[in-house]
């Protein structure tokens, strides 16, 4: 299985989408960045920025203008069960049970019904859900539907796990707690992560490497590298020194852009 | 919202999930006896129940003073004699059937028909395009006003009443089909094809489960709107029905017959909406519309 080679390149990435008017505007320019082989690589920026759009790419749910997407050295054309996505509103199916919805990607893989149980009863376990298998989404708190999200992503063993700001709607003591489960489900299981988020403290938590974008257009502005042994003490002097500057960059990212344009451009950021 | 529904198939998580779920138990306000829930519920039709009072009170002594009465307005005891001498004769019997035979053909056909339209409209932009100007150069054209032709087409019998109804039931059935499946949420059909469903698994597993609210909210109002249609069509020419049994008993002046029709009507429309709301909640457990 680890056989196949999950490194994830992304080599000079445009995106242009249009808005309602039809304008052409640039989502992504020129994104170079390469996560390698069973790396947690998270991407952090402001909204607007273009993560979810590159994230997107990523998927397969849409095609890049230029550039290139691969995975393992292949080109990426459509979205497949070896890029699994969790999605940051759960996109839980509602008429299926938490049982049901962590089996869909095992069925559609057309696993023998034994197997399906097997795996099914294995990532119920390693999320905590035991005992909630027969529940509807609607019947869970927002924490344990993200669970079932992850282990639905989980279960069909993908090289790479697509994340979307997956903690984002999530009460401050159920984030860090799921961190930590996703830290220890991802040493327990290595993959690729790919993992969005707005929150520079999460991913200084959780991350290898970080890549820092910018709005207008979207672009990659650096990749830093975190070192510190894992578990990661956010308190740590060295965890807060290095939050303090990715923070003070960004604020002065934002800050250049403000003063640039004229007023208008202030008003729709401030 | 889930302690609504006591699950039996569902173990406690834990001891302490357990002891928990006890203290909510013990905790919660006992809950009134059976006997005190039906008296509540029986007591919310009080109101009816003295508007039939009051209508039998006006129409048996309003008589003394005015004598037409007796046919402007019979009395709600004079309502339920007649429906005892019809059922007696057998002949109301005939008419319930007759017309539910008619309203179900004709509402099921228009299901089996409008509802893949329907979802095949909201799942292809281009078949929507194509088939919309169609759909949009009929629609506007109220049931009714079909009746002349149809009864030159079909003759006055089952089958023209059957065209007249599925017309009014097919619109409402394709529409809210087509909603169901193009406002499919995005994040869900993007799921199941990043866990490598197929297109055509997209739609059995993704599409059509989420649209099937919407498809059943179309069959309900088709229903609603074809059970009008058929005592309109009944009126105006049928062999027989509610319809028909209302629009005879006024050439022969027999308002308590109408009266019962019309009530008729209303009561086994009300039933039929109960049986659409009692399938849509055991054909989706995991929905708890309004």
């Amino acid at each position: 299985m680890s056989a196949r080679s999950s490194q994830v390149s992304v080599e000079n990435v445009s995106k242009v989408h249009f808005s309602l008017k039809g304008e052409p505007l640039l989502a992504l320019q020129d994104v170079t960045f390469c996560a390698e082989n069973n790396e947690f690589f998270s991407i952090v920026g402001p909204s607007g920025c273009g993560k979810t759009t590159l994230l997107n790419l990523l998927a397969g749910f849409e095609q890049p203008t230029r550039g290139e997407l691969r995975v393992g050295g292949e080109l990426i054309s459509e979205p497949g069960w070896e890029r699994a996505v969790v999605f940051q509103e759960y996109a839980l199916f509602p008429w299926y049970t938490v049982r049901e919805n962590i089996r869909y990607g095992l069925q559609r893989k057309r696993l023998p019904a034994a197997e399906q149980r097997r795996l099914v009863d294995h990532y119920v376990g390693l999320v905590g859900l035991r005992g909630f298998e027969s529940r509807y989404p609607r019947e869970l708190s927002g924490g344990m539907r993200q669970r079932v999200s992850i282990a639905r992503a989980l279960a069909v063993n993908p090289s790479i796990l697509l994340m979307d700001e997956p903690f984002g709607s999530l009460d401050v003591q159920t984030r860090e707690y799921m961190q930590d489960e996703l830290l220890k489900i991802w040493q327990r299981e290595p993959k690729t992560v790919i993992f969005v988020t707005h929150s520079i403290d999460e991913a200084i938590k959780l991350s290898d490497r970080i890549a820092i974008m910018c709005p207008r257009p979207g672009r990659v502005q650096e990749i830093k590298r975190v070192d510190f042994a894992r578990p990661r003490d956010p308190t740590d002097p060295a965890v807060v020194r290095l939050a303090a500057e990715v923070k003070r960059w960004l604020r002065q990212q934002a800050f250049a852009e403000e003063t640039e344009p004229p007023g208008a451009e202030r008003a729709l950021s401030g | 919202m889930a302690a609504a529904a006591p699950r039996p198939e569902v173990k406690p998580a834990s001891p302490a999930a357990d002891d928990a779920a006890r203290l909510a138990a013990a905790l919660a306000p006992p809950r009134p006896p059976a006997w005190r829930r039906a008296l509540s519920r029986v007591a919310n039709f009080w109101l009816l129940a003295a508007f039939l009072v009051v209508w039998e009170l006006v129409s048996v002594y309003g008589q003394r003073i005015n004598p037409q009465l007796d046919v402007m307005m019979p009395a709600p005891t004079t309502v339920v004699s007649a429906a005892a001498e019809l059922a007696k004769r057998g002949v109301l019997f005939t008419h319930i059937v007759d017309s539910l035979y008619r309203v179900l053909l004709a509402v099921g056909a228009a299901t089996l028909l409008g509802v893949p339209l329907g979802l095949a409209m909201g799942w292809s932009k281009r078949f929507r395009a194509t088939v919309d100007p169609l759909l949009e150069f009929v629609r506007p054209i109220p049931p009714l006003a079909w009746i002349p032709l149809s009864i030159l087409w079909f003759g006055i019998g089952d089958a023209q009443i059957v065209y007249i109804i599925f017309l009014a039931a097919f619109f409402p059935v394709v529409l809210n089909s087509l909603a169901g499946a193009r406002d499919v949420d995005i994040y869900l059909v993007r799921a199941g094809l990043s866990l490598g469903a197929r297109r055509r698994e997209l739609f059995t597993t993704v599409v059509l489960p989420a649209a099937l609210p919407s498809i059943f909210t179309g069959v309900r109002i088709g229903l609603g709107i074809g059970w009008m249609a058929l005592v309109a069509g009944e009126l105006v020419a049928a062999p027989s029905g509610l319809g028909y049994m209302i629009n005879n008993a006024r050439t022969l002046f027999r308002s308590d017959y109408i009266l019962l029709g019309m009530v008729l009507i209303g009561a086994l429309g009300l039933v039929l909406d109960f049986l659409m709301r009692q399938a849509m909640r055991l054909a989706m457990p995991w929905y708890h519309g309004k």
